[in-house]
């Protein structure tokens, strides 16, 4: 196990390092000048190009860059709009604001998924089933910025009890509406998910062996049916969470929420952000991406005792 | 010997006759199911599948109108709807409800008191004055090529990477597999920012943004089924008779390969669909005056407190087509692999 | 007994578990299956019976019913199963097992007085849970042991099962360990609240031949040694003849022939027997082709008019498509329900094939007695 865990890790800081060598040579090539050239001369240009290394070789500008992001954590310094302010600054804003948001609609989503799923699979066929099923098929089906455009139009526009836009003073009250419509997708999948991997569980042969031996009602679903049913759940969080992350680009631009999904989608339309800023982004969603991976693998591997546990025993 | 009546069985009377012993009858052979071809098979199973008749039927349906939806009125998909009135003044139809004029006398016994009186707006005009019915169509048919065509052409690189990883193994399989995980540890979100940077906004963008994604999930599928399939027998025995690579790859492993990729591309499809209305919707996507469904939620969201109506045709239509894919996709992959009991 | 039940083994043993007319349907998206059309059926104390009969001719659904196991679109129509134990005053007592509650029959009766094996020990133990909690977990819950106590039963059970390495199996998980020993370990599960019947499903169907033997021979052992009563479900000949006291074939849901063991395997009556015979292999025999019984067994969404086995018979009769036989009596412990029985039915008897095969057999193992 513990060599498996260093295996998996080095592969994602390998695979990591790769992407990040990609990106800093894609947004070194990139055509044209990274400065406002209007508002500077030539000489100034060559000057700034100098004094940020930009004429060195490339692997030498490489090897500078990850050496200040390594061992200070600096992203350097925008070179357009946000001249001279270090990247940092604005990024650490950015993803205190989008991690709560995004921490609380995964965990709003998460709970709310494995409660819903849960009561469905013990009340299969009955109401709640049926509602289950109903609210994953329309959270499958609609992004979660139309569930934020609808609720922002009642609850904010039509009723205005909760703020229109995104406001950092009111954090928690604020972090509702886009918390809430993040989540949807979270919760309808988990949902539905557990839902199914319960039901096919309560119907495996072990649950039959274990109600044989006496076992019934809720000691037999504590026992023998949750954590069966839940290890697998691990499994789908991963691609949840990369769709919140997507989610929340629109979600963030939508409800005014200075975070890093806003300036995503300002470095994706070319809003008044520079190639560092791309490049840092870039860097910043790999690591959060392969990272996330990384952590449910090893979740899941401690989880489950198939692959924790490993050895076999001869015939009988 | 005595006979003692089963409590089940109602007593019955022998009558002359019914110890003869039946003749004629041929209890040899078995009725035969098995003669149905493969895809009648999945086909028949398909069918009977209620959530994917329904899947089907919605596509299509979608599909027809979003062909011949802006032909049933005169409204272009960017004419702004403008028209002498009575007192030969020039009206243009800006932000017009939904309204079907019958109905509407039907319904409140006097027909509209406005310019447009006797003009049928079935999901009503935006603030310019462009007709949504034909928008919506128009929008969701951008949407379907755009779709359709950049999944096709993901399932040809990613069949034909899956299908040549898989079927060389060894060092060439290594090689291409390390690649593949790599480019899988990209988040989508990255490779749309670094494109930006060196495309211009538009279709194209989105079209190869969606090509460098999605093809990877197709080409695990191919090399899977190439793994299963290339050991088998009959494989091995063309193999053995001499056949070359290509002639094993396209001729015997491709058609079993098929039905899983088919299942794969109806999951693709809604994908597809939703990060075109994403891109297009944050406004890297399709240009104005060009609409599909991710422009006219931008629009419908940009009006919605002043034509709240605006945003929902765009929104049922993206759920209705997520809905349909699905389904599909759904009921394929329970057809291609049946489980017993379902039988 | 006061009145005489045809189809049963009447015996002067103990009887502890009665099946009575036995009804059972299932609701299913393509309609209403009967499967189970009036069972009768009589478990001795320490004896076995087997349930022969090829897959959906509603065996396993039986004894499901005695487990309370069956699955929530079923419906038993009517019957009883009476169960006979000695409670813990020494009084005799016999309850329905069918009008008890889910929770009843959990907390009495599975596990500490009834207890079973299923078929396929690959899927049967539980993959997040060591073996030893396993075992354990029926000891808690009917006998309220402390945890060493459990313990070191659990470890006893392992040995007994012929689990060598008993301690450090016992934090296995299933994962470890492969099917025989699986299997032995859901015996051990079984045998681990000291019931007194145990069923058996197929409990070797899904292992490999040279284990299959063993594990029926560790079944027999067990069973001599803690005074079980068995009932296996099988649609092997083999395992019957090897275990079995009485056999009662069952075909769509009825049972069509019971006896003991020697009645069924020489002097067998109803032509679905003489075709499972047939079709069992053997060494001896010189025909090279293997006989199978023709056609399929009935789907019973439709209820089967006259005999459900007449479409596959060769010796199926006019009446046959008539009326459903009832069960003739041949000896006091054999009954068979065909119309060959009737007295007015032409004389039939086995394939002579068939005949010279059991005639074979009975001499290989008289050499044995």
């Amino acid at each position: 196990m513990g060599k498996y865990i260093l295996k998996r890790i080095g592969t994602a800081l390998l695979t990591l390092l790769i992407i990040t060598f990609l990106l800093f040579l894609l947004v070194r090539i990139m055509p044209g000048n990274p400065f406002p050239s209007e508002r500077m001369s030539d000489d100034m240009i060559a000057n700034k190009r100098a004094e940020m290394g930009l004429d060195d070789p490339i692997l030498t500008q490489f090897a500078n860059y990850m050496r200040k992001l390594l061992f200070h954590g600096d992203f350097g310094n925008g070179t357009s709009l946000y001249y001279g302010v270090p990247i940092n600054t604005v990024l650490s804003t950015c993803i205190s604001n989008s991690f709560r948001i995004g921490g609380l609609a995964i965990l709003i989503g998460t709970l709310l998924g494995l409660a819903l799923g849960i009561t469905a699979a013990l009340h299969r066929g009955k109401f709640l089933d049926g509602f289950c099923t109903v609210l994953s098929i329309i959270g499958v089906c609609v992004p979660s910025y139309v569930f934020l455009i609808f609720l922002q139009y009642y609850f904010s526009f039509r009723i205005p009890f909760f703020p229109y836009f995104f406001d950092q003073k009111r954090f928690l009250f604020s972090s509702v509406i886009p918390s809430l419509s993040l989540s949807l997708f979270t919760l309808s999948t988990i949902a539905r998910f557990t839902r199914n991997e319960m039901v096919e569980v309560m119907d495996s042969d072990y649950v039959r062996l274990a109600e044989a031996k006496g076992l019934y009602g809720g000691s037999l679903i504590r026992r023998h049916v949750f954590r069966n049913a839940l290890i697998p759940i691990v499994t789908v969080l991963a691609p949840l969470i990369v769709d919140l992350l997507t989610g929340a680009l629109v979600v963030e631009k939508i409800y005014g929420i200075n975070g890093i999904g806003k300036l995503m989608v300002d470095a994706i339309t070319g809003e008044g952000i520079d190639y560092n800023y791309v490049l840092a982004l870039g860097i910043l969603y790999s690591a959060l991406y392969i990272g996330i991976m990384l952590l449910l693998d090893i979740l899941y591997g401690i989880l489950d005792p198939r692959i924790r546990v490993q050895g076999k025993a001869g015939d009988a | 010997m005595e006979a003692r009546m089963n409590t089940k069985p109602e007593a019955y009377t022998p009558q002359p006759g019914d110890f003869e012993f039946l003749s004629n009858r041929d209890i040899t052979t078995d009725k035969n199911y098995s003669s149905l071809s493969y895809w009648k098979g999945v086909a028949i199973h398909f069918f009977q599948d209620r959530k994917a008749v329904i899947g089907l039927i919605i596509i299509v349906a979608i599909i027809l109108l979003s062909v011949f939806g802006p032909m049933i009125n005169e409204y272009g998909y960017r004419d702004i709807v403008s028209f002498r009135n009575a007192n030969n003044r020039k009206v243009v139809a800006k932000g017009i409800g939904p309204r079907i004029p019958a109905l509407h006398e039907m319904l409140t016994g006097a027909p509209y008191d406005d310019d447009f009186a006797d003009r049928t707006f079935l999901f009503g005009t935006d603030d310019l004055g462009r007709d949504l019915w034909t928008r919506t169509w128009y929008g969701a048919r951008v949407s379907l090529i755009i779709a359709f065509v950049t999944i096709f052409i993901d399932m040809l690189i990613g069949m034909s990477y899956g299908l040549i990883s898989g079927y060389f193994g060894g060092p060439v399989d290594q090689i291409m597999q390390r690649f593949v995980e790599i480019a899988n540890s990209v988040p989508r979100l990255v490779i749309v920012s670094v494109l930006a940077i060196f495309m211009a906004k538009g279709m194209g963008l989105v079209i190869v943004a969606l090509l460098l994604t999605e093809w990877i999930g197709m080409s695990k599928i191919a090399r899977a089924e190439m793994l299963k399939t290339k050991e088998q027998e009959y494989v091995l025995a063309s193999r053995t008779l001499g056949a070359r690579n290509g002639h094993i790859i396209f001729s015997q492993i491709l058609p079993n390969t098929i039905g899983p990729i088919i299942t794969q591309v109806m999951f693709s499809i809604p994908t597809a669909i939703f990060t075109e209305a994403f891109l297009s919707f944050v406004g890297v996507g399709i240009a104005l005056p060009q609409c599909s469904v991710g422009t006219l939620i931008e629009d419908g969201f940009n009006n919605i407190t002043t034509l709240p109506y605006q945003i929902l045709p765009p929104i049922i239509v993206l759920a209705l087509l997520m809905l349909g894919f699905n389904f599909i996709g759904d009921g394929l992959r329970e057809a291609l692999a049946p489980k017993l009991e379902d039988m | 007994m006061s009145e005489k039940i045809p189809g049963l083994n009447q015996t002067d043993s103990k009887t502890i578990l009665e099946i009575r007319n036995l009804d059972i349907s299932f609701r299913t998206s393509a309609g209403i299956i009967h499967a189970i059309r009036g069972v009768n059926l009589d478990l001795c104390k320490g004896e076995t019976v087997a349930i022969v009969g090829e897959s959906g001719s509603g065996k396993s659904v039986t004894m499901k019913a005695v487990m309370g196991l069956l699955d929530s679109n079923a419906t038993v129509n009517s019957g009883e199963i009476l169960y006979t134990y000695t409670d813990a005053q020494g009084k005799s007592v016999t309850t329905d097992l069918l009008k008890m509650s889910k929770k009843d029959l959990r907390q009495n009766i599975n596990g500490q007085r009834i207890a079973m094996v299923f078929q396929d020990p690959m899927t049967s133990l539980d993959p997040t849970m060591t073996i030893g909690k396993q075992i354990m977990e029926g000891m808690f819950l009917h006998e309220r042991m402390d945890r060493g106590a459990a313990q070191a039963r659990a470890l006893e059970l392992l040995n007994l099962v012929g689990i060598p390495d008993a301690e450090k199996r016992f934090k296995n998980y299933p994962h470890q360990l492969s099917g025989g020993m699986r299997q032995r370990v859901v015996i051990a599960i079984a045998l681990s609240a000291n019931p007194d019947i145990l069923i058996c499903d197929e409990p070797t169907t899904a292992l490999d031949v040279t284990i299959q033997a063993r594990i029926l021979e560790l079944i027999m052992e067990i069973q001599q040694k803690m005074k079980l009563s068995v009932v296996y479900i099988t649609h092997d000949l083999g395992v019957v003849a090897k275990v079995a006291d009485y056999v009662d074939v069952m075909y769509a849901g009825r049972i069509v022939e019971v006896g003991n063991v020697n009645e069924i395997f020489f002097e067998p009556k109803h032509p679905y027997t003489w075709g499972l015979l047939s079709a069992m292999p053997d060494l001896d025999t010189e025909d090279d082709r293997l006989y199978s019984i023709p056609g399929s067994p009935p789907n019973l969404l439709r209820e089967p008019k006259g005999d459900a086995f007449a479409a596959r018979n060769r010796f199926a009769m006019a009446i046959d498509e008539k009326a459903e036989p009832p069960l003739f009596q041949v000896s006091p412990t054999h009954w068979a329900a065909t119309w060959l029985l009737h007295p007015d039915a032409p004389k039939v008897d086995m394939p002579p094939e068939l005949r010279a095969r059991l005639e074979r057999a009975r001499k290989e193992a008289e050499k044995y007695l």
